[in-house]
């Protein structure tokens, strides 16, 4: 049985996956609840200085698909709405009977250094194993030059981090924005400030859809909306992205990472543990299914490290980042083409539609004795992988990697001005 | 009816009766029209469409349903089909759209085409608004014969493009088997009515109920008067057992008897037999036996020459005698019908199997015991009432070409007196195809 214990930063848990500073967390009633069910950690909704913030009512929206709920969740919540003492206190009171989970605190303060200095003591005397920066926060928060107005300009982030690192003994993991052009930054700045570990992404500004009869933006709160911050499944895959940059960039690849961004299953666990990570958190599956869901996140990430031979989530970390390239360095030679498996085809007609109008007329339509029939014409396909994505059987339509002969680049490339071989005429 | 002692009405009380003959199948739920309108593919060239006798755009009004537009996915069904609320009830869908959707061979659970088309027709016959209007007026007046599904939807088309419709029938409702044929709780809550009502909102069409052709009116006749005839007269013969006893009291047509269950509100009035033997193998047969047993009859048998697969009855449609209690006996021809003048004793059949490819009757006989039979082995066009004309009937149909024209200009035919499918679909689609038939030619001819 693979070991899934972790240590990041100095704080360890039994498992990688913590429930992320949300709603989750935002109560010892709630903690209690979770780690009873398996979690091995929880960042603590994030603390600020009282008097606590208020919080509106009608606080989330959220992306349907086809029927899939909740393929996206957007929140316009602020920080905790409770006062500090309460949550410190019951922040202690769950350390005590959790010792081998971790608890990471989430803050947020002005960014004043009287103001981190002042509650930096309070949180270590609670027994935290550690911090979390909240510079990420893209609603409200923002707007009173917190959260992602502080993670958008890195010397702040620089700034802040080093305050942390003088007040406190606790690991301080910095949380970072998606809401920037480049993660490179604050990444870099979280190290130039001493940070132990970044954490990504916390939530993307986003307005989730418009209410068409209130003519406003979705949450609607007495008639109006304002923009949120996005999560959830639809944001995998640029938390995927980012964290993979921190992860194959040599300055930055040396900060420790916890995953965070649309983790729903072991599958997606997996995913960002590969792309760079160590520890992952969760919040918005946790808030579609409740606490249950680690079960089979534990359970089948460690089947799966089994069936791989990996016997440590250090063994799996950053698997996937030597093959996470730049465009320019991807074969040109490679190719694959598209192909039917007849039994399996439904004759849906999808395939031909979508390669036909939108792709390489790379299908045909035929009728065989009667029946419809599809297959593909080998010489017209790119191998795009559209149809492939578009049928709605599994495993009916296969990419075939042909055989390859060498390794060609666009640096290497004829066509490419910046090649040193010439381009052939025509 | 002539009644016999074993044979009397109002078997059931009245709330079990109406529970009886209310909506066998209930329609779906916003939230379940949801969920299985995202289950379609949208499939392209979809082969559903392909099976649909009316060609809907099944994707086109799934999708729309899914995406909450509700009105165009109405539409987009009415379009094609303007029984599209009957027929999304009555339809045999798996050996039509759903038999073919690409699901089955997926899972085995086709889209539920059906339910979901009678969830986008009932929202538009539930606004009270009809979502066609009628192109300029072109002076033309048209007679239709039969006001069953070929004739109104014909009516209907033809409306649409601006004539005016004279629809006469004989019977004094509208909707032809839709009001007198079909099983009550496939059209359940006067639903043959309000659709009839419905379809005549377009305005320009004008019902003469009462009126007989060959009786009050000839062919000949409209056709002077009018620029064009339709004729949807369906069939109004039955075939015979031609066997000793068939007429014995107790012993009826099944369509009679339906037809008496049709006409009666309450059903309490309508006498049914303590044992039935119901004897054929389609649609009626199996309407007529469940029907039966629905009434309160105590035994319920159907009895039909050959086996399951040759039944023209779907397997769905058997698999709903059996659950109503009705029991199937296959291989069997029917030989005589014991009785007397108080009426029917029993029924003999002769048991049969295949010999090289052909049915053989040689395996002894047995006798079922009987106070009612129901006969229900075909009904037959009867061409009567066209006898004077030079239409040409053809393999006991109407001939017609494939737009529907008869072999006698401006006249034109279809539904169930023409030959393929009877089907209320296919009476609605050749209806359609001949309004268009009708308008192309008016036009062509230029007058
Ligand atoms: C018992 C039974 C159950 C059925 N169940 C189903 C089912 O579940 N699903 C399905 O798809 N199909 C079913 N059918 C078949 C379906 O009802 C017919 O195919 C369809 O109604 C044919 O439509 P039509 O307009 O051609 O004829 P009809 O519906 O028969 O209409 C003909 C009309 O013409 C009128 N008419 C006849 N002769 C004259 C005349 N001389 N002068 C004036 N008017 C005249 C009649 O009064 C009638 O109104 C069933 C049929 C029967 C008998
Ligand atoms: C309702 C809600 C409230 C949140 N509040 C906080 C917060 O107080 N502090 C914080 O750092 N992140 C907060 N987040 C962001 C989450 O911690 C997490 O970064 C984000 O939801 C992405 O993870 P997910 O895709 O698993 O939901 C919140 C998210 C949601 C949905
Ligand atoms: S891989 Fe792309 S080009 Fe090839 S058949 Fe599929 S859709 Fe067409
Ligand atoms: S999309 Fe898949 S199932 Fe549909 S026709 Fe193409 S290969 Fe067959
Ligand atoms: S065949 Fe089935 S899945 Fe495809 S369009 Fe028709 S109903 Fe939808």
């Amino acid at each position: 049985m693979a070991d899934l214990s972790i240590n990041i930063a100095g704080i360890r848990s039994p498992n990688p996956f913590w429930l992320a500073s949300a709603p989750p967390t935002d109560k010892e009633y709630n903690v209690r609840r979770a780690l009873e069910a398996g979690w091995g950690g929880v960042v603590w909704k994030t603390l600020g200085e009282d008097p606590p913030v208020v919080n509106v009512s009608s606080r989330y929206g959220a992306t349907r698909y086809n029927g899939q709920r909740m393929a996206g969740l957007n929140n316009i919540e602020l920080i905790t709405d409770r006062p500090l003492a309460v949550n410190l206190a019951e922040i202690k009171s769950v350390k005590k009977d959790y010792p081998d989970r971790a608890i990471i605190v989430s803050i947020m303060v002005p960014c004043v250094e009287e103001s981190w200095k002042r509650i930096l003591p309070l949180v270590e005397e609670t027994g935290a194993d550690g911090i979390e920066l909240n510079f990420g926060c893209p609603h409200g928060m923002s707007e009173r030059n917190m959260g992602s107005a502080v993670g958008q300009v890195p010397e702040y982030v620089e700034m802040v981090t080093r305050w942390c690192k003088q007040y406190t003994r606790m690991p301080v993991i910095v949380k970072l924005t998606p809401n920037i052009t480049n993660i490179l930054n604050p990444a870099r700045a979280a190290l130039r400030g001493g940070a132990d570990a970044v954490s990504l992404i916390n939530t993307i500004q986003s307005v989730v859809g418009v209410d068409l009869d209130a003519m406003a933006p979705m949450p609607v709160v007495d008639g109006r909306g304002t923009h949120g911050g996005y999560c959830g499944p639809a944001v995998k895959p640029i938390a995927l992205r980012m964290l993979g940059e921190i992860a194959r960039t040599p300055d930055t690849s040396v900060l420790p990472i916890s995953g965070i961004g649309g983790i729903s299953n072991w599958r997606d666990a997996a995913e960002f543990l590969v792309m760079g990570a160590t520890s992952l958190q969760v919040c918005t599956a946790a808030m579609h299914y409740g606490f249950r869901i680690v079960e089979d996140m534990i359970d089948g990430l460690s089947n799966w490290m089994d069936e791989k031979g990996f016997e440590t989530i250090a063994d799996v970390t950053g698997r996937a980042i030597p093959n996470f390239v730049n465009w320019n360095q991807l074969n040109l030679k490679f190719k694959t083409l598209a192909s039917i498996n007849q039994d399996a085809c439904i004759k849906c007609g999808l395939c031909y539609i979508a390669c036909e109008d939108t792709s390489h007329q790379a299908i045909s339509k035929t009728l065989l004795n009667g029946e419809r029939h599809y297959d593909v014409i080998d010489e017209e396909c790119v191998g795009c992988n559209l149809c492939a994505h578009v049928c709605p059987v599994d495993d009916c339509i296969t990419m075939v990697p042909q055989p390859v002969e060498g390794v060609e680049t666009w640096n290497e490339h004829p066509n490419n001005p910046m090649s040193k071989i010439p381009a052939k005429a025509g | 009816m002539n009644q016999t002692p074993n044979i009397a009405a109002d078997r059931l009380p009245p709330d079990i009766l109406a529970r009886n003959f209310s909506d066998a199948h209930p329609p779906l739920t916003e939230g379940q029209a949801t969920i299985e309108s995202d289950r379609c593919f949208f499939c392209y060239d979809a082969p559903c469409v392909e099976a649909c006798p009316t060609g809907i755009d099944i994707p086109g009004f799934i999708k729309k349903i899914s995406t909450g537009n509700i009105t165009g996915s109405a539409r987009t069904i009415l379009e094609s089909n303007i029984f599209g609320g009957s027929c999304a009830r009555v339809c045999p869908t798996e050996i039509l759209c759903e038999g073919k959707c690409v699901r089955n061979s997926q899972e085995d659970r086709p889209i539920q085409i059906g339910t979901l088309q009678r969830h986008a027709t009932d929202w538009q016959m539930g606004t009270g608004e009809q979502p066609f209007s009628r192109a300029p007026l072109t002076g033309k007046r048209i007679a239709v014969v039969g006001a069953g599904p070929a004739g109104l939807a014909c009516a209907h088309r033809l409306a649409m493009q601006g004539h005016d419709v004279v629809v006469f029938d004989a019977r004094p409702k509208g909707g032809g088997l839709n009001e007198y044929g079909v099983a009550a709780y496939k059209l359940a809550d006067e639903f043959a009515q309000k659709e009839v009502a419905f379809v005549l909102s377009i305005g320009g069409i004008t019902v003469e109920n009462e009126m007989v052709l060959g009786r009050d009116i000839t062919l000949a006749s409209l056709r002077a008067q009018y620029d064009a005839v339709f004729l949807g007269i369906g069939h109004a013969g039955v075939r015979a057992l031609g066997i000793t006893g068939e007429y014995f009291p107790g012993v009826r047509n099944a369509v009679e008897f339906i037809e008496d269950l049709r006409v009666s509100p309450t059903k309490s009035d309508v006498p049914v037999g303590r044992r039935v033997v119901v004897i054929g193998g389609g649609n009626t047969a199996i309407d007529a036996a469940v029907q039966a047993k629905r009434l309160g009859a105590e035994e319920v048998t159907l009895v039909y020459r050959r086996a399951a697969e040759n039944m023209s009855a779907t397997t769905v449609e058997q698999e709903w005698a059996q659950t109503n209690d009705v029991t199937i006996r296959y291989w069997s021809a029917p030989v005589r019908i014991d009785g007397s003048e108080d009426g029917v004793a029993s029924v003999t059949f002769a048991r049969g199997l295949t010999k090289d490819g052909r049915p053989v009757y040689d395996q002894g006989e047995y006798t079922l015991e009987a106070d009612m039979v129901l006969k229900a082995v075909g009904q037959l066009f009867l061409p009567d009432p066209l006898a004077e004309d030079e239409i040409v009937i053809e393999g006991g149909r109407i001939r017609v070409d494939a737009e529907g024209r008869t072999t006698m200009t401006g006249v034109y035919a279809g539904g169930d007196c023409t030959a393929g499918e009877d089907l209320t679909v296919a009476a609605v689609r050749d209806g359609r195809n001949a309004a268009e038939a009708i308008t192309a030619d008016l036009m062509k001819a230029g007058n």
